[in-house]
């Protein structure tokens, strides 16, 4: 029995292993369609091409306007999400009593479990015919809409990782802050915010890789058109609705059209892998501040 | 403080001296110049001696002075560790247990250990005592089984205590119970050396006299080490005792000489409860 | 030194200001929730009924049901779940009891980490090139489960290391002195008592699966499948494909649909997410 230890242990390594086997698989798949895609056309049209119509009869393969349009609701969703999570993640951290966070954190948590298909239900058939009541001119698909339910979406992550990085810091900086008479705002803002400055931007930057990367509120609500604008209140389309596009439909494997998705895709992936590095790293130089 | 009363200086004249066996008996354990470290710090300096089958020793000495860390020695326990380093040699029955090709699982089941807070695992008291038998392949037919571990809980005088109920939980049973199944547990594998850390450190006055005379009865069977930091205990239960400080060997002697006329100043100052 | 009065009045009202709006922020956020879950209820509930869990789709929404999509969500996760978990409890006892500081396992953490925050729609293409092109298992189940195990297996992993984490050292200790190897210690000890902890986070993470629609629409799953999945490579759909198929069409009535069907699965997550908090409640309790 004892034979089969090593055994034992070389299978367990070899499931590890698959993960790294996993990272390897993306970058496979991706970068081998990407090169046949750039065969056919040159990457400076790609990426700084501003008409994206790779389905129409002459196809133009500028990806800007996919770009522009994710950054566009991924902008809307943090300028919702940041400065609520971040006041939410102060109270939490600052001023609640436990009874209090015990209740509000799991809620919290829901948020951030429901399912994104029901979040952009939400936004096409609650969120923009109220708005539109508000904006005559608002279009039935629209940035504005999916990118507040976005916010409202991502606004778990940001409060509950960056009251991670305000509870990191240690009390005797708060109890200097109020030796010398400070009320609890100045101390979480002047004191607290700043000493965990690296761990809250370190979240900042963790919700924009998840707005950037989400796609079915935006696949239901944003539109289907791209479109180089940064208005809101129009249709657009974002790069993961366009994949999402382009597999609902009849594409046959092996087009360039079918190439598109995976261009788009390896652009999107190193878009989100650039911003989880930094976050990593600013949340490793964080703990090393503090621990 | 004079030179002359110095400890630092008098200790490695005193490591020389230290650790030559008093009876002719053949020794059990003997250890040559260890030296062991964690990391890049040395915890335990040459520390060279022989204990003798059927009786107890003691280690004893000021926290941090090294006593569990040679302990855990004597059954490669520091392995599981990382980063600790072994030199010199610990010869178990004329075999340098830290030699090559030395197969520490089997060392284990030779040389058992009970731990200073009792760690009885999560299942019944039945199986905390069956497990080590079944993994060590001692574990026959039921009947057999079942035989062997009341042998074991008899050894260790816990059998009338928790016979009608082996099948709950032993996580139920008290403090000093518990200790008494660990014991029990690790005489189950029939082990010919018993290291004990501090054994009855946890528990009340009561549950620590039956603890030292279950010692006491166990050492006609087998050999064994402990571990306390309570001298009177050390007087109390063992035959030989050897007093550490900082990590090096200070003198190794009978029991009663130990205690009524060290040769060393620094035992003397130690048992006397001038320091530590 | 006192500070004048004046000013120390401001101080503690912006104070109580600044409180007070915290407090708004996260009740509005808080009432998103709330709202969101009374739209839903309010647009779906009247359709929700026993036929309607129990026909397949029509081209007529009143006659349209989820049942295809229904045992397709509960399949792919069942399957998801027996690739994924024992992978990625495996890797976790390694990286947890065998690892240690090696340089493998560190270049596997991080790599976990990371993998952890890529977005499920690249899962997708992975998926599609790898299972259903080069292994050529087509749209079936078995890629949209292979798909979605891939996805999941960091948040298994990372779950298990927790539960193992868990586990006192006191236990492994004795373990080993009585003369264990390794593995004996983690099969016969460790994995016992770990195993609750592990349950708990393995239905969590199926939770999150059983909403994942973007992966599984990018390897192929269709929209239109008109019966329930027969077999590992049958073609099959879930529920939030399902959901999404009925938001995108502009008739009011497939919206009601997707509003009952919406509130289908929020219960299924409820009960799962339900079950899971048991779980853990009542083996915490075990343990001490």
């Amino acid at each position: 029995m004892r034979r089969f230890e090593p055994l034992i242990e070389r299978a367990l390594l070899a499931c590890a292993l698959l993960s790294i086997g996993t990272t390897a698989g993306i970058i496979i798949v991706l970068a081998v369609e990407t090169i046949a895609f750039l065969r056919e056309v040159p990457v400076v049209d790609f990426l700084f091409g501003t008409e994206w119509t790779p389905l129409f009869a002459t196809p133009r393969f500028g990806v800007l306007p996919l770009v522009v349009g994710t950054i566009l609701v991924s902008a809307i969703a943090l300028v919702v999400a940041l400065p609520t999570g971040l006041l939410s993640a102060i109270y939490l951290s600052e001023y609640a009593d436990p009874r209090l966070r015990r209740i509000v954190k799991p809620v919290l948590e829901i948020l951030a479990g429901v399912p994104t298909v029901v979040y952009g239900y939400f936004a096409l058939l609650f969120v923009t015919p109220l708005l539109q009541r508000i904006i005559p001119g608002l279009a039935g698909f629209n940035a504005l809409g999916p990118g507040i339910v976005m916010g409202i979406m991502i606004l778990p992550l940001v409060s509950s990782l960056a009251e991670d990085a305000m509870q990191a810091v240690p009390r005797g900086l708060r109890e200097g802050s109020y030796a010398l008479g400070a009320t609890r705002m100045q101390t979480s803002i002047r004191v607290v915010v700043p000493a965990a400055f690296s761990g809250i931007t370190a979240a900042c930057i963790l919700a924009a890789s998840r707005a950037i990367g989400e796609t079915m509120i935006v696949a239901i609500a944003a539109g289907q058109q791209p479109r180089l604008t940064w208005n809101p209140l129009v249709p657009i389309e974002t790069m993961t609705a366009y994949i999402v596009q382009v597999s609902l439909g009849d594409t046959p494997q092996g087009t360039l059209e079918y190439r598109t998705i995976f261009a788009v895709g390896m652009l999107l992936f190193l878009g989100t892998f650039l911003l989880n590095l930094a976050s990593a790293w600013l949340r490793a130089r964080f703990r090393e501040e503090y621990t | 403080m004079t030179s002359a009363s110095h400890p630092v200086r008098s200790l490695a004249g005193v490591a020389a001296r230290a650790g030559q066996p008093a009876s002719n008996r053949p020794t059990k354990i003997q250890v040559e110049r260890l030296n062991f470290y964690y990391g890049r710090t040395r915890a335990l300096e040459d520390i060279s001696l022989g204990i003798q089958p059927n009786l107890v020793t003691a280690f004893i000495g000021p926290s941090g002075c090294g006593k569990s860390t040679f302990l855990r020695a004597l059954n490669r326990m520091n392995d599981i560790i990382p980063g600790t380093r072994v030199e010199g040699r610990v010869l178990i029955d004329e075999t340098d247990i830290y030699g090559p090709g030395v197969d520490v699982v089997a060392l284990r089941r030779q040389v058992g250990m009970v731990f200073q807070k009792s760690n009885p695992f999560p299942k019944s008291i039945f199986d905390n005592i069956a497990y080590g038998l079944r993994i060590n392949g001692m574990a026959g037919s039921r009947a057999e089984l079942a035989a062997r571990v009341e042998e074991s809980l008899r050894q260790a005088a816990l059998w009338d205590e928790v016979k009608d109920r082996l099948h709950q939980s032993a996580l139920a049973l008290s403090g000093g119970q518990q200790q008494r199944l660990c014991i029990a547990r690790a005489l189950a594998i029939r082990p010919e050396i018993l290291l004990m850390d501090e054994p009855a450190s946890a528990l009340d006055p009561i549950a620590t006299q039956r603890i030292e005379e279950l010692v006491y009865e166990l050492k006609k069977t087998y050999t064994i080490v402990i571990v306390t930091h309570n001298m009177q205990q050390a007087a109390r239960v063992s035959d030989r005792t050897a007093f550490f400080w900082l990590g090096r060997l200070v003198e190794y002697d009978t029991t009663e000489r130990i205690f009524t006329n060290p040769a060393e100043k620094l035992t003397e100052d130690y048992v006397t409860g001038r320091f530590g | 030194m006192k500070a004048s009065p004046p000013y120390a009045a401001v101080r503690h009202l912006l104070d109580r200001a600044f409180q007070v709006l915290a407090l708004v922020v996260l009740c509005l956020a808080l009432a998103a929730l709330a709202v969101l879950i009374i739209d839903v209820w309010r647009d779906g509930a009247s359709r929700l009924s026993w036929t309607f869990l129990t026909s397949y789709p029509s081209r007529r929404a009143a006659d349209a049901g989820i049942w295809h999509a229904l045992t397709g969500s509960i399949f792919v996760i069942l399957v998801t779940a027996l690739l994924a978990v024992p992978i990625g409890a495996a890797a976790a006892i390694y990286l947890e009891e065998y690892g240690g500081r090696s340089l493998a396992a560190r270049v596997v953490e991080i790599n976990i980490a990371n993998l952890a925050a890529v977005p499920s729609i690249i899962y997708g293409l992975l998926g599609l090139g790898l299972f259903v092109r080069a292994l050529q298992m087509g749209r079936s189940v078995l890629a949209g489960a292979s798909t979605l195990a891939l996805l999941v297996l960091p948040v298994i992993i990372l779950a298990t290391r927790e539960a193992l984490r868990a586990v006192p050292p006191s236990i492994r200790e004795g373990s080993y002195a009585l003369g264990a190897t390794k593995w004996q210690t983690v099969w016969y000890q460790v994995l016992p008592v770990a195993l609750p902890g592990i349950l708990t986070g393995t239905i969590l993470a199926l939770s999150r699966a059983i909403g994942e629609t973007a992966p599984l629409i990018t390897i192929g799953a269709l929209t239109f499948v008109a019966f329930a999945p027969d077999g590992l490579w049958s073609p099959f759909t879930v529920l939030p494909i399902q959901i999404f198929n009925w938001v995108s069409r502009p008739q009011p009535e497939f919206q009601v649909n997707a509003g009952a069907a919406i509130v289908v699965l929020l219960v299924l997550l409820l009960a799962m997410n339900a079950t899971a908090i048991w779980l853990r409640d009542r083996y915490q309790k075990k343990l001490s």
